[in-house]
């Protein structure tokens, strides 16, 4: 249990040494490792505190039952359109919608549109979508989103469905 | 970027002149919250260090590039499953499969599985959904991404 709870720092430390060690004896991939490793701490340093500052702030400010009327059992259809809309707008990557989304949950948000808004966070990110149709074309980008939102949306609803027959839980 | 902290910034200077109280409060379940989610962020980060040391975007040209019809589409699903980065990379990635022939539809098998499915964001999701919903729900994303890159396949006649 203990060793459970400090995984991510043992993780940590090991991986430091294997870093140190490979500087000292001059292994190459170990040097790649901690660019890799450098440059994607920083990526994600530039977008985590500000995501997190919204959170808070929508902790405090986003009443519960706006929430609930908007994302929750009886918001019907629009409250699909909005998950999207709010997720082509999310920075960063998915490792962003997931927390949103567990406060989107917290609030009341139904499974099904927590799980389109996830999916959608992961294909509609509006910086994202423009490198897509610059490198690869509008056709290529239109066939994929036309094709891709039904899908996430039907699995979605799908997944809420089983979820809840299944008593599956988010983390508490 | 700099609209996300424009945006943050004005959100917080509204806040602080409507309640200062909530504010801090705000700011102290940001703080809480990020904390508490570090270590997964940590574990993610040396996963996505060492993965991107065995699949380089090299590799993925190569691979790709290389290797047609099935078995490009198996590889850019495995690629794009396994690995992690972000659209400024991927899409002019993209563009040089392009310009090597390589078709649409292996191209979007590794872009599609790419942005949908995380295994390297594995140690953060579960902490948020859960280990039984994470894996559900990659396992569907995957089957999402097969029926995208099929169609694309189809449109682009490059089925059959």
């Amino acid at each position: 249990m203990v060793l459970k709870k400090h995984s991510s720092t043992i993780i940590f430390t090991i991986f430091l040494g294997f870093i140190l060690f490979s500087y000292l004896i001059k292994f190459e991939p170990g040097i790649i490792i901690k660019d890799n490793f450098t440059s994607f701490t920083i990526g994600m340093l530039k977008v985590l505190p500000a995501a997190f500052i919204l959170i808070g702030l929508f902790e405090v400010w986003v009443k519960k039952e706006t929430i609930e009327r908007h994302f929750g059992e009886d918001s019907g259809f629009k409250g699909f359109f909005w998950a999207i809309i709010l997720a082509s707008t999310t920075v960063g990557g998915t490792y962003v919608a997931f927390p949103v989304a567990y406060s989107l949950y917290q609030k009341g948000a139904k499974y099904s549109i927590i799980f389109t808004y996830i999916g959608a966070s992961a294909l509609t990110r509006i910086p994202m979508t423009l490198f897509e149709i610059s490198f690869l074309g509008i056709k290529f980008t239109v066939i994929r989103l036309l094709t891709s939102i039904p899908l996430v949306i039907l699995s979605s609803i799908w997944m809420g469905r089983y979820v809840e027959k299944r008593n599956f839980y988010f983390r508490k | 970027m700099t609209i996300l902290y424009v945006l943050t910034a004005l959100t917080l200077i509204a806040s602080l002149i409507a309640d200062i109280e909530k504010t801090k409060k705000a700011l102290k379940i940001s703080v809480k919250k990020l904390l508490k989610i570090l270590p997964a962020f940590v574990k993610m980060l040396i996963l996505v260090s060492f993965i991107l040391y065995f699949v380089p975007d090299e590799v993925i040209v190569k691979y790709l590039g290389e290797s047609s019809g099935v078995y490009g589409l198996f590889a850019g699903l495995s690629f794009g499953s396994v690995t992690m980065m972000p659209g400024f990379i991927a899409f002019p990635l993209g563009g040089i499969l392009l310009e090597k022939g390589v078709s649409y539809m292996n191209i979007a098998a590794f872009t599609t599985t790419l942005m949908l499915v995380g295994i390297l964001t594995y140690p953060v999701e579960k902490e948020y959904l859960g280990r039984k919903i994470t894996i559900l729900r990659n396992v569907i994303s995957f089957i999402i991404a097969v029926v995208i890159t099929l169609i694309i396949g189809l449109i682009y006649g490059e089925v059959f």
